[in-house]
């Protein structure tokens, strides 16, 4: 790796840990109701519940507050969906694109509720101004508020005594909203329009192309076959082009919010390697600040609501740990390129720039590509399906892992709350005594919950994948031959299974099969962690505090750190190193042996 | 949970105006008003006539000119209005002819240069719209487009030089060159 790469990544990693104590401070103050925000815009808010029907002070326990999650969440499932199929006959549609088909409309409208924004279709050449902005921009910010009201009630789980509610959902959404994710998101999409990310409602522009260029298009016969010759060759007639149409529109208002809300849906169908959504190197260093920003800060956040900032630090330093290594395996991959280029002739020390912008380079794309897999963002500025077998190999195990390094905004801190939870049951066994965490007994019912949250995405991911290998409708998807079909398909579940959103973008998803497979993996692995965390923060909260005696585990220390860093490895690679070793190890191997 | 819905309608309702019409509204007047060119899609314009836009690549296939990096755009290079990358894998045998007809066809057009291909001109771009070439690619083909063009060589890689951009605030990205701005400045010299 060069220097310059080195004081790249070490830029970005310094302004990400550097921003998460000032916002962590900030989203604290915002969620207990005494920032400078919650306080000018109390009318604002006043209102808000006001035409909504809602009683602010009015307390949930947790099986209301799931309700409200689900409720709202489902209700956004069905407003997407809705769009997507009248998008026709509404407004604010200069291409005159057509209603989704059913099984894609299902599939993105459940892909944008669960904060995932996995995208079967194409961007610009499937969606309305409309159905982007009042689908799904809405559910960018609406789904991700959901995961950092989820948080908040947990962390309300660790502090309340005695307690049998935890907060208002509508409050603490509408707070995440207000207060946190579209100011921000204001800010960014300025940032980046003046960088050069588009943002009109304009149509599409065509422009006269300086040296013409044309393509050869298979002749059909009148009643729409393709003409054949008599060797059975198609036949084909050259079609020149003369025009380039720039796809415009909309796009940095949603750029900002997909990156800060880790949702990752583009606006075009390359999402932020398109030039119109990623322009320069520094757009680009924002977008991936935005990835983590919120997700590094909330550990902050965590640690001033609980009380003790160590226990804050701890969980950023265990997330960090584990990212810093696994990103350089990527950039050096990526720098390493493929041994097979030199051999035809290409100068080997560019590195892999298959599917790679050349104003990013290697350690962008790479830096992007860990950042977007460790939070569950998806976005990408390369294509993932062209990386090096083991530079693909990392962040298909970052979704693995159950993201929860950094992981999404709120989930992925409730994600890795849940694994310190384990952490210290396991160190509880090991000493023979009730686990304890921040003062609260860790027993059997939490135990279970827990249980539920780490084993749901596996279960997803393995169990999707060994379905879609089975049958025809899975394997005929496949783009690329060989082992990294396969890891086409495993990502593809890890993606969904884990709420991520991006892919090996070669394998045809947008099949009715893959709709629906990849709809319920993203739908069970939203709820079904949420809720069992809802239950963990409602029987915690339920629960007196446990003065720290001589037996209890200290969890601010850098041994706790290393026990959670081992507890979410061993579980991440004991569950997934069988499936990895049959794709992405394979090819490895059969990459490096074809030198 | 009945009677979550009401509210649940209500609060989606408000998020929808707020965020799906207010913000975008809102970002769209502001971004028009500081940055109209960028928010437009930062287009080249010359005589009241748009030749393009700088962040958009452009195909050029005549040696004449300088080449780009290679679209995967379908059913052309560079359609800009259907992105796409090749996302052939690494071992993929497809990938690996494609490469070498790219290296053979930088080799054909210009029969005496045997350096090294500079791998940005023979793999297919992310977005296939990339409009940059990395400077060495730039640099690999200065000679050809000098001799084609009954130019001095200095005088294309001045050219070169002038439409390289550095890295930005001295170390974020790559540096590169603006392929259409280069090719565009190239037809002027005429």
């Amino acid at each position: 790796m060069t220097a310059n790469g080195l004081l790249q990544i070490c830029g970005y990693l310094g302004v990400l840990l550097a921003l998460a104590k000032p916002l962590g401070r900030y989203m604290a103050a915002v969620y207990e109701g005494r920032s400078a925000t919650v306080r000018v815009l109390a009318s604002v808010e006043r209102f808000i519940y006001r035409i909504t029907g809602i009683d602010p002070e009015a307390e949930m326990r947790w099986t209301g507050y799931a309700s409200a999650f689900l409720v709202f969440n489902l209700l956004g499932v069905l407003a997407v969906y809705a769009l997507q199929r009248c998008q026709g006959f509404l407004p604010l549609n200069p291409q005159g694109l057509p209603a989704v088909a059913p099984d894609s409309a299902f599939n993105t409208a459940i892909s944008f509720a669960t904060n995932t924004n996995w995208q079967g279709y194409g961007g610009e050449t499937t969606l309305s101004h409309l159905t982007q902005m009042l689908g799904l921009t809405v559910q960018n910010f609406v789904s991700a508020a959901s995961g950092m009201a989820v948080l908040v009630a947990l962390i309300r789980g660790f502090v309340r005594r005695n307690a049998d509610t935890l907060g208002n959902f509508w409050v603490d959404l509408t707070r995440s909203i207000l207060h946190i994710l579209l100011p921000l998101s204001f800010l960014l999409a300025l940032l980046l329009i003046g960088q050069g990310v588009v943002q009109t409602f304009e149509p599409y522009r065509n422009v006269t192309l300086v040296e013409a260029t044309g393509y050869d298009r298979p002749k059909q016969d009148d009643g729409g076959h393709p003409l054949v010759d008599a060797d059975g060759n198609p036949v084909t007639g050259h079609v020149t082009v003369s025009e380039q149409t720039l796809a415009l529109g909309p796009a940095a208002s949603q750029v900002a919010i997909k990156q800060l809300g880790t949702n990752g849906g583009g606006f075009f169908s390359v999402n932020s390697a398109h030039p119109f959504e990623n322009p320069t190197p520094f757009s680009n260093f924002l977008e991936m600040l935005a990835i983590l920003v919120i997700s590094g800060a909330l550990c902050h956040t965590f640690g001033v609501m609980v009380g003790d900032t160590r226990q804050g630090w701890v969980i950023l330093a265990a997330m960090t740990l584990i990212f810093v290594p696994l990103l350089f395996v990527t950039v050096l991959c990526e720098q390493g390129g493929n041994p097979a280029f030199a051999a035809l002739g290409v100068d080997p020390a560019g590195g892999n720039m298959e599917g790679k912008e050349t104003r990013f380079g290697i350690v962008n794309s790479a830096l992007w590509a860990t950042a977007t897999t460790a939070a569950s963002n998806g976005s990408v500025n390369a294509m993932h399906d062209s990386f090096t077998p083991l530079g693909g190999l990392v962040p298909m195990w970052l979704m693995q892992l159950g993201e929860v390094v950094f992981g999404g905004v709120g989930s992925g801190l409730y994600g890795m709350l849940v694994f310190a939870i384990v952490a210290v049951f396991v160190a509880g066994l090991m000493i023979g005594r009730t686990p304890e965490y921040l003062g609260k007994k860790i027993e059997a019912y939490e135990m279970k919950m827990a249980a539920i949250v780490i084993l749901v995405p596996p279960l997803m991911v393995l169990g999707g994948t060994a379905v879609a290998v089975m049958l025809d409708a899975g394997k005929s998807s496949v783009f690329n031959p060989g082992a990294h079909g396969f890891s086409e398909i495993l990502y593809a579940f890890s993606s969904a299974g884990n709420n991520n959103g991006s892919a090996f973008a070669g394998l045809a998803a947008n099949t009715p099969f893959y709709n629906l497979m990849l709809g319920l993996a993203m739908w069970f692995s939203r709820y079904w962690l949420a809720v069992p965390v809802l239950a963990i923060a409602g029987a915690l909260a339920a629960k007196n505090y446990v003065p720290p005696g001589a037996g209890t585990l200290p969890t601010h220390t850098p041994m706790f750190v290393g026990l959670l860093v081992g507890v979410v490895i061993i579980v991440g690679a004991l569950t997934f190193i069988p499936a990895l070793a049959l794709g992405p190890i394979v090819e490895h191997l059969m990459m490096i042996g074809a030198r | 949970m009945i009677h979550h819905f009401k509210p649940a309608l209500l609060m989606l309702l408000v998020w929808t105006l707020i965020t799906g019409v207010f913000y975008p509204v809102l970002v769209t007047q502001l971004g028009q008003l500081l940055f109209p060119r960028q928010a437009n899609g930062s287009l080249i314009e010359k005589d009241g006539k748009v030749l393009g836009s700088e962040l958009i690549g452009q195909p050029f296939g005549d040696p004449r000119y300088f080449w780009g990096r290679p679209s995967a755009t379908a059913p052309h290079a560079y359609n800009a209005g259907a992105s796409s990358g090749s996302n052939q894998g690494p071992t993929n045998p497809a990938l690996l002819a494609a490469i070498k007809s790219r290296v053979q066809a930088l080799r054909n057009a210009d029969p005496g240069n045997t350096a090294p291909v500079p791998v940005d001109l023979v793999t297919a771009s992310g977005s296939g719209l990339d409009p940059h070439i990395s400077p060495a690619a730039a640099a690999y083909q200065a000679a050809r487009v000098a001799r084609l063009r009954n130019l001095s060589l200095p005088v294309v890689e001045d050219l070169v030089k002038r439409y390289t951009e550095g890295r930005q605030f001295g170390f974020l990205g790559e540096p590169r060159v603006n392929v259409l701005k280069l090719n565009l400045a190239l037809d002027a010299l005429r």
